[in-house]
């Protein structure tokens, strides 16, 4: 956990969100707060329609606050407008979403590199290099050259993380990331976001499976626009050690 | 986003959709290939029409009977015939700026030669005709003087009227019959080719002005006459001269209109010009009408592709693409459409003047002007008609592109 002094890479006051759908206003969010710090694994649990992707939308910084306040690493985001909102989500923010959102007919190393060809810092940086260390990272090296058409859906999901993963972003935001993947595939893609955990880097997870949860180290529940419940997951399971059991179940069945 | 990263895309995506990028290219192929052939064609023919003016003769002014205008009522050329050969020989001793002077009767007969006959048109002429119209004999020779004086019946012959009547072999020294009245054939012209409005030049008898008013039709009053300068700059002056001599012939009071025409070499060319010109601009409007329809099915494939790549262009978005990476990438693509259906359009335009110059024989030549603006004019119309789907795909909201199914 890190220490209450440093800039939380989420601080959310008393945020609502206001949709006006003609004459019906549809309150989604009704005020929530929210503090994350670095290092944190955390996860945002809630029903369809408790408002919970409305809060990741404004997290990842693609739709606006209708009142409150939302610092992202220290900037105030509901100033900005669209284009500095757009260079925020590419210099703070991985995103990894349920359905992989993958250029099709576009490899793997491309796919991974394409956040870093929208970066406007004028770097001159060796963009191609950096997609392969995020490739190796989610240990697909040597897949660079594959399309998503010809990877397993766990192989699709590791290279968007790989692309979330090659900005150095300050949070990784994984929306569902599980939803489309198989139990085991489910969990193998959790023992690698909490080896990035482990690594340092902040994630936050939105699902609506408990088991998923067990795998973060924080839990927070949205229900009816509000946090109902925000706490430290006890019981927390350690993905490796789940594969490794159902390793050994497969072998002893086969055996 | 780096342009050559855009370029890139841009190229990747044109290529996913191979059948479908030929056919939106092949509105513009046809419609830039249309206007470069109808620009060829069109600028061919002011080419021929020029040449063939200057074919007419050098500095040569006509002199037709009849005013256009008459007492502010419009006659047309022609009206009043009253044109005489008192009036060609009071030009040729009067004028002073005319470097020739010649009468021209117009009949028109059936001429026989042995077993062939031809019904040609026969201008009885004097003999500065040939330097006036600047029309060499390829066989033979022109009547002299004398041939004019002594009435002699000689017939210089146009080089179709040679080949039909004497087909294969040399015209000169034979006979030929016109109104039974048997004519020696002393020369064969140099081939003009067709006048501006397509009338064969070299379908013509030629023969002494005073053995046609004898011998064939005895007229006194002729159809044009004609006169020539020493240089285009005396053709004002020259002008002038003959109208005055005229109305001095023709003993018009002050004040009265003329009775006869005067027009020169640069009226015509002018007004052949004019109608060229007016021509080729026609042509190329309709062309690029096709030109037109070729964006359209552009911003309609362009519309469709947004559509279908809601979906990447949300990825693009949420990843930190900003609305004008979007519209830069979608408008890169029409461009790069339309502009490689333009150069396509180019070769093909070119390559079908080419053979349309070859199958009609009409000289087609393309300006670089139309070329650079043809190419020019096709990446005008990417931009154009791909801003409205560039704009549209770069104004979608991420998230509900994100959504989109």
């Amino acid at each position: 956990m890190a220490a209450a002094g440093d800039t939380p890479v989420i601080l959310v006051k008393g945020v609502t969100k206001v949709y006006s759908m003609g004459h019906n206003e549809v309150r989604a969010l009704r005020g929530v707060d929210l503090t994350v710090y670095p290092g944190e694994m955390l996860a945002v649990i809630g029903a369809s329609g408790s408002g919970k992707s409305t809060l990741m939308n404004i997290l990842g910084c693609l739709d606006a606050p209708t009142s409150g306040s939302y610092h992202l690493d220290g900037v105030r985001v509901e100033t900005l407008d669209k284009n500095q909102l757009a260079d925020l989500r590419n210099h703070k923010i991985g995103f990894v979403f349920q359905g992989f959102n993958l250029l099709a007919r576009t490899s793997a190393l491309e796919n991974v590199e394409l956040p870093l060809l929208y970066d406007r810092s004028g770097r001159s940086r060796d963009t191609k290099a950096m997609a392969m260390r995020a490739l190796e990272r989610v240990g697909l090296g040597e897949r660079a050259d594959h399309h998503p058409s010809e990877l397993s859906g766990g192989q699709q999901q590791r290279v968007a993380i790989a692309r979330a993963l090659v900005t150095e972003p300050k949070l990784l935001l994984a929306d569902e990331p599980t939803g489309n993947l198989d139990s085991r595939t489910s969990v193998e893609i959790m023992a690698l976001f909490q080896e990035l955990n482990d690594q340092g880097i902040t994630i936050l997870l939105v699902t609506h499976e408990h088991d998923i949860v067990s795998y973060a180290k924080r839990s927070v529940e949205v229900r009816d626009g509000r946090i109902i419940h925000d706490d430290g997951v006890t019981d927390r399971h350690i993905a490796s050690d789940d594969l490794a059991k159902v390793e050994d179940l497969e072998l002893a069945v086969t055996a | 986003m780096r342009k050559a990263v855009l370029v890139k895309v841009a190229a990747q995506s044109i290529l996913k959709n191979k059948m479908r990028t030929l056919l939106t290219m092949l509105g513009i192929v046809i419609g830039v290939g249309a206007v470069i052939v109808m620009v060829a064609v069109g600028h061919g023919a002011r080419t021929s029409i020029q040449q063939q003016i200057q074919n007419l003769g050098t500095n040569m002014i006509i002199i037709t009977p009849g005013a256009t205008q008459q007492g502010g009522a419009s006659q047309g050329a022609g009206s009043f015939n009253r044109l005489s050969l008192a009036d060609a020989e009071k030009l040729k001793r009067e004028g002073l700026l005319f470097a020739g002077v010649t009468p021209v009767i117009f009949t028109r007969t059936q001429a026989i030669a042995g077993n062939s006959n031809w019904r040609a048109p026969i201008n009885g002429v004097d003999t500065d005709f040939q330097s006036i119209r600047d029309w060499p004999v390829t066989s033979g020779v022109f009547f002299n003087e004398g041939d004019v004086r002594a009435v002699r019946r000689v017939a210089v012959l146009g080089t179709t009227v040679a080949e039909n009547l004497f087909p294969g072999s040399d015209p000169v020294g034979q006979t030929v019959q016109l109104r039974n009245v048997p004519f020696t054939v002393i020369g064969v012209l140099a081939s003009k080719g067709q006048t501006a409005n397509g009338n064969d030049m070299d379908d013509v008898i030629i023969v002494p002005y005073t053995t046609a008013q004898n011998r064939l039709s005895g007229w006194v009053r002729i159809g044009q006459i004609l006169v020539s300068t020493f240089s285009p700059s005396d053709l004002p002056a020259a002008q002038a001269e003959i109208r005055a001599i005229m109305r001095e012939s023709h003993r018009i009071p002050e004040g009265e209109d003329d009775d006869f025409t005067i027009r020169n070499q640069a009226d015509l060319a002018e007004a052949a010009q004019g109608t060229a010109e007016v021509m080729s601009l026609l042509l190329a409007a309709i062309a690029s009408i096709s030109l037109l329809v070729g964006g359209i099915g552009i911003m309609n494939i362009m519309l469709v592709s947004v559509t279908e790549r809601t979906r990447e262009i949300g990825i693009r978005l949420a990843i930190g693409a900003r609305g004008s990476d979007v519209l830069t990438q979608f408008l890169i693509e029409s461009v790069v459409m339309s502009l490689v259906g333009g150069l396509i359009g180019l070769g093909v335009g070119l390559g079908g003047a080419a053979i349309l110059g070859q199958i009609t024989g009409w000289s087609t030549a393309t300006p670089p002007q139309a070329v650079a603006i043809a190419v020019a004019f096709s990446a005008a119309v990417g931009v154009f008609f791909g801003f409205y789907p560039a704009r549209k795909a770069a104004a979608l909201n991420p998230i509900e592109a994100l959504r989109y199914e």
